[in-house]
């Protein structure tokens, strides 16, 4: 009987394993094969060599855009809670209604809807040299000149990122919040605390798990971006991402892989230091 | 047999291009059976056509799947998917990387009937007799192999051309003369500090690094061997004068697709960079002025041809030389030159454009009339001239080749590091 169960229980896990053994695990151990390979322009050569981490780490290059790849994550990472947190906080505490509640959420997520390409390029025309940002500014006497950091810079860059990721942060704050049990506040209000004090000692402590998932999703999806980057930046500023997608451009797809296998480990290493701060299990 | 397609798709096109009228007689007399044969091509959005596809259906019978990519893609392509197409429409520098793999074959040049009209610079490299070879990939030392299955391209004209040649032209510097309000002479204007911010260079390595020699070149910082294929050392030098001007804040952006030029420009966000001739015409389709200037030192050129899969043979085969032949025949070569490019065979092009046009596009006269481009857009008033004049002024001042270098991969990674610095 105990055997039985035991096979059952084989069984009932086995689809999910081979799932993620086919279309996870083996490409991983593809990409990390193919990066010990090298390429020519017309041709890729199976063998086995560090050639193209010698590269990659003796290149000035190479920790120059880690750098940048961090500082896009860290700024953005930081903006997206700030605006996820009280977004979320405002619907889950001040909106007593449970039907405006969602219809405010659903709200949020509206111009979701839409390709994140074409949110993204959308800025391009408001921010540009003579666009709509520049214009207004000038015709209200704030600038003489038109502002060129606006567009093709690092603010240009962070500030699509934050507006594509804002959800991101959003809705697993909201969803962590929203079970948070209203008695509790009430206890620490009875208890004399303050309104901020409540925030910091009750709610933020409570909220921590969706914090938590809310900045995984952030970080992997900002750190593993090329596309915004490059049209954000007028193909001026380069991340990771932007690295390996030149590289796979010019087919060298050994030095491409080697670079991935990197970032993976990179971003391993940042969410293995995350989840040791927040038990998200929990919270699932 | 793979290549012949039965679709729903096929039969509905051909039921189309039998009610157009046809403006020629069909070449040969087809079996029934071609009209099924579908050949795919796929390459550049330059010649990729639905007009083209179109006109093959009713003039020659079978079906001509377009499939439009960017360069980088296209080489990517190429070399790694030989069994997503037939017919490979590339560039020839593409071509020298390309081959090698053995994903194309090489075409038998007496089935080529317009082969002795072709232009010379893709024979023997010589325009006129009288004319120098410029530096870098030029068409003719990738255009023939040895023999039929060889791998290494031979040093003169053989029976076995690699790619036949369709569209080819001069590129040079784009400018907003009503931003700019002086002559532009040189391409060392596109690191003038006078343009800090306003400049673009396009972010496609084997273009972008002759665009930065031609100007190194110009400013008298580098004297190459041969652009087109340098050294380690005249890379290094020519990425580290580019890099200073990037970080001095020289570029507004760089480009990788074409729309992205046409914006750039027409947006007012840079008013010199690399750019190609249709975008010109892009920008001045939308009432903006735009000139591509030509340059005291020369224009930086590109060709380009079709090649045939490895994978092709029998009918589909004999319908690619069909196909091919049609090509050289006229009517695509008009098409394309009343765009701005030149065809491979202009005097087959001839017959299919007017007076005024061809002495537009191809002698550099003065317009008589209004020039339309195929699709209708107004390009040109009465009176106007093309830039850089007539067809022996722009391609006798080549000064160099679209390539790829011994020293690719190096150049590659340079140019990683350029952009990412």
């Amino acid at each position: 009987m105990l055997k039985n169960r035991h096979i059952q229980g084989w069984l009932q896990a086995s689809p999910l394993t081979l799932i993620l053994i086919g279309f996870l695990i083996l490409p991983i151990i593809t990409i990390v094969v193919v990066s010990f390979w090298q390429a020519t322009e017309f041709s890729i050569i199976p063998g086995f060599s560090f050639e193209n981490y010698e590269f990659l780490f003796g290149s000035p290059v190479t920790y120059k855009v880690f750098f940048a790849t961090f500082k896009y994550a860290a700024i953005t990472w930081a903006m997206t809670l700030a605006i996820g947190f009280t977004v979320a906080y405002y619907l889950a505490f001040h909106i007593q209604n449970q039907t405006t509640q969602i219809a405010l959420f659903l709200l949020c997520t509206i111009p979701f809807w839409t390709s994140n390409i074409i949110r993204m390029i959308s800025w391009i025309p408001f921010l540009g040299r003579n666009g709509i940002a520049n214009s207004m500014l000038q015709s209200w006497g704030i600038t003489d000149q038109p502002l060129e950091w606006l567009l093709y810079s690092d603010f240009s860059v962070i500030l699509a990122f934050v507006h594509l990721y804002t959800l991101f942060m959003v809705v697993p704050i909201f969803n962590t919040m929203t079970r948070i049990d209203h008695s509790l506040i009430e206890a620490a209000r009875d208890n004399g605390a303050s309104g901020f004090q409540t925030l910091t000692h009750v709610i933020l402590p409570l909220t921590k798990p969706g914090i938590m998932i809310g900045t995984i999703f952030v970080l992997t999806l900002v750190m593993g971006d090329f596309i915004t980057v490059r049209f954000m930046s007028g193909s001026q500023k380069a991340n990771v991402g932007r690295l390996i997608s030149n590289d796979i451009a010019l087919l060298q797809y050994p030095s491409a892989a080697a670079t991935a296998v990197i970032l993976l480990i990179t971003v391993l290493i940042v969410i293995g230091i995350l989840l040791r701060f927040v038990d998200i299990r929990k919270e699932l | 047999m793979s290549k012949m397609r039965y679709s729903r798709r096929a039969v509905l096109k051909g039921g189309a291009a039998a009610v157009a009228a046809s403006a020629l007689p069909a070449p040969m007399v087809w079996a029934q059976e071609i009209k099924d044969i579908t050949l795919r091509q796929f390459g550049t959005g330059v010649s990729n056509l639905n007009d083209v596809a179109n006109k093959v259906k009713e003039d020659l019978g079978f079906t001509l799947e377009m499939t439009a990519l960017d360069s980088d893609s296209v080489t990517q392509r190429a070399a790694t998917q030989p069994d997503s197409f037939d017919i490979a429409d590339i560039e020839y520098w593409i071509c020298k990387k390309v081959w090698p793999t053995g994903n194309l074959q090489a075409m038998d040049v007496s089935k080529i009937a317009n082969y002795d009209k072709i232009v010379g610079i893709f024979k023997d490299g010589k325009l006129t007799p009288e004319s120098v070879i410029a530096q870098g990939t030029a068409p003719h030392t990738v255009g023939f192999v040895e023999g039929e299955g060889s791998k290494t391209f031979a040093k003169e004209q053989t029976n076995w051309m690699t790619l036949i040649p369709t569209i080819y032209n001069a590129d040079t510097l784009g400018i907003r003369p009503d931003l700019i309000g002086r002559p532009i002479e040189s391409w060392t204007e596109l690191l003038n500090p006078e343009f800090k911010g306003k400049a673009s260079i396009l972010d496609i390595s084997s273009i972008g690094i002759m665009d930065m020699a031609m100007v190194c070149e110009a400013m008298g910082e580098i004297q190459y061997g041969d652009k087109g294929n340098m050294t380690r050392e005249e890379i290094d030098k020519t990425m580290a004068i580019f890099t200073e001007a990037k970080k001095n804040g020289q570029f507004r952006a760089f480009w990788k697709t074409f729309d992205e030029s046409v914006n750039l420009m027409a947006s007012g966000e840079v008013v010199i960079q690399s750019m190609w001739s249709p975008a010109i015409t892009a920008v001045k389709s939308r009432g903006i002025e735009c000139v591509y200037q030509p340059l005291k030192e020369g224009y930086r050129s590109w060709g380009g041809g079709i090649g045939l899969s490895a994978n092709l043979s029998g009918m589909a085969l004999d319908a690619a030389y069909e196909y091919i032949n049609w090509y050289l025949s006229g009517w695509v070569g008009g098409y394309l030159m009343r765009q701005g490019y030149y065809s491979a065979v202009p005097e087959t092009s001839k017959e299919f454009m007017s007076e005024n046009e061809w002495g537009y596009w191809f002698e550099g006269k003065p317009a008589t009339d209004v020039i339309t481009s195929p699709t209708g857009d107004v390009l040109a008033q009465a009176g106007e001239t093309r830039d850089g004049g007539a067809f022996y002024d722009r391609m006798g001042h080549v000064a160099c080749w679209n390539s790829v270098m011994d020293e690719n991969q190096y150049m590659v990674r340079k140019w990683n590091e350029f952009i990412a610095s």
